[in-house]
């Protein structure tokens, strides 16, 4: 066993102690009828093997690839300091800061990292945070159920797909959960259809407890949100932002704007894509909710000494206490990921993290001319930061022979909305402050060839 | 330990001067904003702190050192398994070839990953003797409401939706309500029986046409392994009804027993726990679900497939309509199964079992240690944790578990688990694990033995600890009175802070 | 010994009747079980109950339990003391930490209630 420190000895002083001969005594209580004899499993490895392995896995996925993808997960540069710090035990290895007074370093950081997205968002209270984007949108939109005592919340379609398939699943039983459409044609085309939220928000004995949009757009786009939040509030619903951290260095925060909730993905902070996870669901809100928002809150006290120290706090909503009458089940929190949050806004600082996002914006702006000027132009005409979508006759296709070329370019807006036919020839492309001008090069030429040379027939 | 008020940090707030760091970014060109109509735009930028990376970086390591960590000692914790987070898996999550992968990358570009994935979901099929897994939940209690919504979806396909109950033992962790609420079922409570197993009576009676599902964790929380589960599980079958197991103890029985062989509906797995992934401080984690043929068909989307060309490729949207959906963005925790895949191939299937062995010798150990001067109420062999009672200790001279557990920290030990499972007084739930060496366990047993003795010779030591670590108990009244959670420079009047 | 002008439930609940309004709270023995109280969610004046109802919430910092409805009737008003006070319910659990006052609608109710003796037995039966 590769991290056992028992000998053969060690076990027998043990069992000797127990006055057994065997450790298969400690298992009799299992009912013979329902022992396993062994695990089918490959053999172990040694580390030297195992590492050879995992670095072939590794290296059968490609990174190398010039890539536009954002879509939720978006590349940027993470300075070594924030991993090296995360590569410390005494960070990685220690447990949930139950014992506040051996946990101050856990209970400092995530303080820190309320405080630090408190200045961001703009809201007062900053919980611990969730799993990712996804699971803080659900939980706000329950939280809005919670304190309007209603069963109605509306989505809007500019919010992330899976955000919203999501808050659907946590919504399966009893609670109704509606979509707002987005503008089809004009100005603002891909935005949400504030006539149809309008006419949604008035439907009688439909009462509505929440509402819920994303700035930026999934499609990139820039949504009128204190017009958003004004209509919800005139008909007694609350405003749930859903919001990408580095932008609001740049754009607007929700509780400038009047949104009650403020939900996000805080991966761009500085954590790596990892396909997938684990990520930093952010769920921030007002000094009035503070009871309703699920999830750690840690706070400031004192200890007996009158030293100042930090303490896990209004724990009784939580699942160990609350038990069936939680507010949520949650009992993790992405500590570790609230931890390397903090330490890249430390590291960054306000300034670069402006620059980071108006860099991103500048990138863009090339980005977008270099499409343009070889025939794929924007799909919607709207303000946008870093993201957009861009037209492209058989997106799919033209997708799959860039890659060919060492370009991903981005997502194929058909594949993850494929109710909807005004995006079926998008790519959904992105600029950050990582993308170069080269590798905007690369794209357009390699676009600009295709698009001139149509390929009849050659399926892969 | 430390010396109390040591190297204690400042805030970051309290560092930040204006003018001070930079150097990372290039700067972008002044007119980059300008097509970003003024509206939307920021008009106050927010007030994070300004710090050089030298101050960044000491402070962190600084607050760092204010931790208590499975790298610098022992956690005893019942339910949690802290064992040893092996170093090849940060290093292998860390490989560019995981870390840069985008989640919506094609699926052609990420077959390393993809393959990793099934390869880990047949590795974990096998543990629980379920044929299929989910890796797609970010935790534990994200598997059991998704185990928990699979259970749901199956009962209406089947035209019995009405089934609005699930049952618990009195002694479950909290999530387990707090799930089935969520899923919107009203939970019974079932008490124990007297050895500490679930009343098996208790569950006759209760279980019936409105049963949706019984949760049941095994081995208990109490660290002692169903024996009446055979019978257990056939009344839940009986009643129409499905078994759901939570697998937080898992570590005491891989190899031994495989809750879908023995005729589990379904489980969840904490990696966190029993496949050694860190914990980081309080997460991040990941919760697989293991299933029964019959719930396969409601398992999240999107599941990994194989295909006959020996690729791999993610489920397409809407490719299975009878899945309960998405439970959360992208694929899973996949940073985390990475390092659980690591430590499950490290181990093979006898490396794994020789770490339940390990770990219930361990614990029969332990107990037998501290029997001669705590409780010990369940007083037959556990599996991997056991619960030891402070209560007559209690009654004697009034020194409390908690009291007993913040002594401990002056030892230089992590405390315990304490009054969890609820139906224990003064209790302590221990968990040695299979990595702790008997020197360190024996150690551990000595210092709570001189703990009960030093409870009746000076229970002050005790009741006003821990006199040596960073910080002494801390006001939590005030801090939930008046919750202060963030940091406001100009309000109120703060505490100096150290300098 | 539990004030002797007071009626009590067994869920540790104090009624004290003064025509047709009753205020109602909890006992030292509830708050010193709960621990330091943090917090107390107590319903809108105007709001009807039926006898056993949850009327509100009690959190300490490690615990938290419903309040119960000892007998039917409509809420007058809430103590607002509480909200910035919470603390009133360990230190003067029958004067000043009282929750509810609440118009009384059946009168007969007050029967079914513990008297001090009997609430001291089942506090002393543990």
């Amino acid at each position: 066993m590769p991290y056992g420190p028992h000998t053969a000895d060690d076990r027998e002083r043990m069992l000797a102690a127990l006055g057994l001969t065997s450790v298969d005594q400690l298992f009799d209580d299992i009912p013979v009828a329902l022992r396993a004899s062994h695990l089918d499993l490959p053999d172990p490895e040694p580390e030297l093997e195992l590492a050879a392995r995992l670095r072939a896995l590794a290296a059968r996925n490609r990174t190398d690839l010039a890539s536009f993808l954002g879509a939720g997960v978006y590349r940027h540069w993470s300075p070594p300091a924030v991993d090296q710090m995360l590569l410390r035990g005494e960070w990685y290895t220690a447990y949930t800061p139950y014992q506040p007074e051996i946990s101050q370093g856990t209970l400092q950081s995530i303080y820190e990292y309320e405080s630090l997205l408190a200045e961001l968002v703009d809201l007062d209270v900053v919980s611990a945070s969730h799993y990712d984007g996804a699971a803080a949108t659900a939980e706000a939109a329950l939280m809005t159920c919670r304190a309007t005592r209603r069963e109605r919340v509306l989505i809007s379609r500019g919010v992330h797909p899976h955000y919203r398939e999501t808050t659907t699943t946590y919504f399966e039983g009893g609670l109704e959960l509606d979509e707002i459409p987005l503008i089809v044609d004009g100005d603002a085309a891909g935005t949400t259809d504030l006539a149809a939220l309008e006419r949604m928000l008035a439907e009688p004995g439909r009462p509505v407890a929440g509402v819920i949009a994303a700035q930026p757009d999934f499609l990139g786009l820039l949504e009128p949100m204190p017009e958003i939040g004004r209509l919800a509030h005139a008909a007694g619903a609350l405003f749930v932002a859903v919001v990408e951290p580095v932008s609001l260095a740049v754009l607007e925060p929700p509780g400038a704007y009047g949104a009650d909730i403020a939900a996000g993905e805080g991966q761009p902070l500085g954590i790596a894509p990892q396909y997938g996870g684990p990520y930093l669901g952010i769920l921030a809100t007002t000094d009035a909710l503070v009871r309703q928002i699920p999830g750690r809150l840690v706070g400031l006290t004192s200890d007996l000494d009158g030293r100042r120290a930090f303490v896990m706090t209004m724990r009784a909503r939580e699942q160990d206490i609350r038990r069936d009458k939680a507010a949520s089940n949650i009992c993790t929190n992405q500590a570790l990921l609230a931890l390397a949050a903090s330490i890249y806004l430390a590291t960054i600082g306000p300034h670069g993290l402006r620059d980071v996002a108006a860099l991103g914006a500048s990138r863009a702006t090339e980005l977008e001319a270099a499409l343009a000027a070889v025939g794929a132009g924007r799909l919607h005409p709207g303000p946008y930061l870093n993201e957009f979508a861009v037209r492209v006759p058989d997106a799919r296709s033209v997708h799959r022979r860039l890659l060919d070329a060492g370009v991903l370019a981005g997502l194929v807006l058909a594949d993850a909305e494929p109710g909807d036919p005004t995006l079926s020839d998008g790519l959904l492309v992105c600029a950050t402050e990582v993308t170069t001008s080269d590798e905007i090069a690369r794209f357009a030429t390699a676009l600009g060839a295709i698009l001139a040379a149509p390929v009849a027939g050659a399926a892969r | 330990m430390s010396v109390t008020g040591e190297r204690l940090q400042p805030t970051l707030f309290e560092l930040s001067r204006p003018g001070r760091g930079g150097g990372k970014i290039p700067h972008p060109p002044k007119d980059a904003l300008d097509r970003i109509p003024a509206g939307a735009r920021r008009t106050m930028p927010p007030a994070l702190p300004e710090m050089n990376e030298p101050d960044v970086v000491r402070h962190y390591v600084n607050l760092s050192q204010l931790n208590y960590s499975v790298d610098s000692g022992f956690y005893p914790l019942g339910s949690c398994t802290m064992k040893f987070n092996p170093k090849l898996n940060e290093w292998a999550a860390r490989l560019r070839g995981f870390a840069e992968l985008h989640p919506m990358a094609p699926d052609e570009t990420a077959q390393g990953t993809l393959q990793l994935l099934w390869e880990l979901e047949r590795a974990l099929a096998e543990i629980s003797g379920m044929p299929a897994v989910t890796l797609q939940p970010a935790a534990g209690a994200q598997g059991e409401l998704t185990g928990v919504l699979m259970i749901r979806a199956h009962h209406r396909a089947r035209g019995e939706g009405h089934r609005d109950e699930v049952l618990v033992p009195d002694s479950s962790h909290g999530t387990n309500p707090a799930t089935a609420s969520m899923a919107g079922y009203r939970t019974i409570t079932i008490p124990s029986a007297p050895d500490g197993g679930v009343d098996l009576e208790a569950f006759r009676a209760a279980l019936g046409p409105r049963t949706a599902a019984v949760m049941i964790t095994n081995p208990s929380t109490l660290g002692l392994f169903e024996a009446r589960i055979g019978e257990l599980l056939e009344a839940v079958h009986a009643a129409g009804a499905l078994a759901y197991m939570d697998g937080a103890n898992l570590n005491a029985i891989l190899g031994r027993f495989k809750p879908g062989e023995a005729g589990f509906d379904v489980m969840h797995f904490n990696v966190h726990k029993t496949f050694s992934t860190p914990h980081g401080g309080g997460g991040p984690g990941a919760g697989p679900v293991g299933v029964g043929a019959a719930l396969i068909p409601y398992l999240p989307e999107p599941r990994v497939l194989r295909e006959d060309d020996g690729s791999f490729r993610l489920e397409r949207q809407g490719e299975r309509p009878t899945s309960i959906g998405r439970m959360r963005s992208f694929v899973g925790n996949t940073g985390v199964l990475v390092r659980a895949y690591a430590y499950i191939r490290a181990h093979g299937g006898s490396g794994l079992r020789e770490v339940s062995d390990d770990a219930v010798l361990a614990a029969n150990y332990l107990k037998h240690r501290l029997a001669e001067a705590y409780d010990i109420p369940y007083d037959r062999a556990c599996k991997h944790e056991f619960v030891a009672s402070a209560a007559t200790i209690k009654h004697r001279t009034g020194v409390r578990t908690l009291d007993i557990a913040k002594r401990l920290i002056d030892y230089g030990y992590h405390p315990p688990t304490i009054y969890f499972p609820l139906i224990v007084e003064e209790g302590m739930l221990i968990e040695p694990t299979e990595t702790e060496s008997v020197d360190t366990i024996d150690a551990f047993a000595d210092a709570l033995i001189a703990i009960a003795a030093e409870a009746s010779a000076r229970p002050d030591l005790v009741t006003g600890a821990p006199h040596t670590a960073p910080v002494r108990r801390l006001d939590e009244a005030t801090a939930a009175r008046q919750p202060n959670l963030r940091w406001r420079p100009m309000s109120g009047v703060e505490t100096p802070c150290p300098d | 010994m539990v004030p002797t002008d007071l009626r009590y439930t067994t869920d540790h609940e104090w009624v004290r009747v003064e025509g047709d309004v009753a205020t109602v709270g909890i006992t030292a023995y509830a708050a010193e079980q709960l621990g330091d109280i943090v917090f107390v969610e107590l319903p809108d004046p105007g709001r009807a109950l039926e006898q056993a109802a949850t009327f509100g919430v009690v959190e300490s910092v490690k615990a938290v339990s419903d309040l119960y409805a000892p007998i039917a009737g409509e809420v007058i008003e809430g103590n607002a003391d509480l909200g910035a006070s919470p603390e009133l319910v360990n230190s003067d659990p029958y004067g000043g930490g009282w929750m509810i006052r609440m118009r009384l609608s059946d009168r007969a109710q007050l029967d079914g209630l513990l008297d001090p003796d009997a609430y001291e037995a089942l506090v002393a039966a543990g």
